[in-house]
């Protein structure tokens, strides 16, 4: 492509890569990412439920040994774990250092003991919202059920009481208000990929749609 | 919220709540959402002393539909790049070329390019349509509220309902701080109500879209069959809006709700 007339960016703060100078990329933002700063944008195309952790649970069913629903007091009594790290958005944006406190997918995945031959997992929120995902992007210490954000409660719009968390991804595989994940044999387009995004929506590699 | 988590159908399984289960609204081209073509800026108006509108020629365009958006991707010399999502602002009639509205953000990599630089002749990439989940291809009445640059997409909604002569029924709330900054103040017409929060003219309210402002609108002219509702806008205005419309009675899953951030 063509540069654009006139346009530098804004200036960048750590150009320096062993690539080179100048333009080099930012150590950790993905390409076509800019660092959002301390915004948390809030992209989702629903109403925000008022979902209290009284009303919250969490399923995993599908090709599993042992189907099993978490009210909130059982999720928590799983052991704790935390992701500090860094997010990224399809629109653009990403988000470094940030911390989520919950329980690793791995610590419910053990319950319900998924069969050999589950491949995929949609993940389903309360408000009725889909996202597929590989299951191997939910397992290996990669995933988290997430209800704390920087030390407190996840706020309602950003999917508290509780969110699915894949950091590694797009962040709309985040599945905000997760209410269970079904396993399957084969992948099952959700929400946004029905609507012509990625089916997995790796940021590191530009998935954004589908095709890419 | 009542929904209940216990199996009550096929052992195992269970079936997730469907309140969202608001489906696209059309398929969208995955061919055309992934291929960037170049957009060749052809014109720049004022709309408001914040926001101005920007007229490409994009020979390949495919079309779309009111409602939806596109990727835009500016190139600096050093190979960086910055990308931003626009909705798209014109009608889908206007073959070959698409129309976007930008408002000028304090600091802002990419509007701030357009709004200082930018002048016909430039080059730009941009690739879509994209997303067929916000899009109304005039169908079914629509009840439409947006905020500031949020009436973009919506204003696409009304310029294809007019240049179609659509008869199906079409109302727009549009909030914006005062009449200087109200985008596209002289191209509405009497489906459009708007709503100034700062400054108001002579006779007018001041203050943020209310309740008495939307429930007329899900009671006495609530079409057979009711309204899908678009909202668009800040995160902070689309919940506000979105609360108000459900506090009416308008459905969860007929509120298509799009934020720019
Ligand atoms: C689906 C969708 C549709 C949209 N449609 C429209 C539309 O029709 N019209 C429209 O105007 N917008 C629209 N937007 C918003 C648009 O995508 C951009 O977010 C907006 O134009 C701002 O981009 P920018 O590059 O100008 O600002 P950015 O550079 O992204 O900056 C945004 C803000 O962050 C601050 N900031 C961020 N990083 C830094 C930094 N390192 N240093 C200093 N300040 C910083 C800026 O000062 C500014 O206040 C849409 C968004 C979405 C998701």
């Amino acid at each position: 492509m063509n540069v654009t007339r006139g346009f530098t960016g804004r200036p960048r703060v750590l150009p320096h890569s062993p690539e080179g100078v100048g333009g080099a990329p930012i150590a950790g933002l993905p390409p076509g990412q800019y660092d959002a700063g301390d915004d948390w944008p809030v992209l989702s195309a629903e109403v925000t439920p008022d979902l209290t952790p009284a009303d919250w649970s969490f399923r995993i069913d599908g090709l599993v040994a042992e189907p099993h629903t978490w009210d909130w007091a059982g999720a928590h009594a799983l052991p704790a774990s935390a992701y500090e790290g860094d997010i990224h958005c399809v629109t653009s944006w990403s988000k470094f250092g940030v911390r989520f406190g919950g329980v690793s997918l791995d610590a419910f995945l053990d319950v319900v003991r998924p069969d050999e031959s589950a491949t995929h997992a949609v993940a389903y929120s309360h408000t009725g919202y889909t996202t597929n995902l590989p299951l191997a992007d939910l397992t290996g210490g990669r995933a988290w059920i997430a209800w704390e954000y920087e030390g407190r409660p996840l706020a309602a719009e950003h999917g508290g009481p509780a969110r699915l968390l894949v950091p590694h991804l797009y962040f709309w595989k985040s599945a905000k208000w997760i209410a269970g994940l079904r396993l399957l044999d084969h992948d099952e387009p959700g929400f946004w990929e029905q609507n012509g995004y990625h089916a997995r929506g790796n940021p590191w590699e530009e998935q954004r749609y589908s095709g890419d | 919220m009542t929904r209940t988590t216990s199996d009550t159908t096929a052992p195992g399984l269970f079936v997730p709540p469907t309140r969202f289960a608001v489906p696209g609204r059309i398929a969208v081209s995955n061919r055309e959402a992934a291929l960037w073509q170049t957009a060749t800026l052809t014109e720049v108006r004022r709309e408001t002393p914040h926001a101005s509108t920007f007229r490409f020629a994009v020979p390949g365009w495919a079309g779309h539909l009111p409602g939806q958006h596109l990727m835009l991707r500016l190139r600096a010399e050093d190979g960086y790049t910055a990308q931003r999502h626009y909705s798209i602002a014109s009608a889908p009639d206007d073959a070959g070329h698409i129309e976007l509205t930008l408002d000028h953000v304090e600091g802002g990599e990419v509007s701030g390019w357009f709004h200082t630089l930018a002048e016909p002749g430039d080059e730009v990439e941009v690739r879509g349509p994209l997303s067929g989940f916000f899009a109304w291809p005039g169908d079914r009445p629509a009840l439409l509220i947006g905020a500031g640059s949020g009436v973009v997409p919506l204003m696409s909604m009304i310029r294809h309902h007019r240049a179609r002569g659509l008869t199906v029924p079409l109302r727009l709330l549009v909030s914006a701080r005062g009449p200087e900054e109200l985008i596209y103040a002289r191209e509405y017409g009497a489906e459009t109500t708007p709503v100034f929060t700062r400054r108001a003219p002579e006779g007018m309210p001041v203050g943020r879209l209310t309740a008495s402002q939307v429930a007329p609108l899900l009671a006495d002219e609530r079409p057979p069959g009711g309204w899908e509702a678009y909202v668009c806008g800040s995160n902070a205005f689309a919940e506000h809006a979105s609360r108000l419309l459900v506090s009416a009675g308008q459905p969860v899953d007929r509120i298509r709700i799009e934020r720019f951030g």
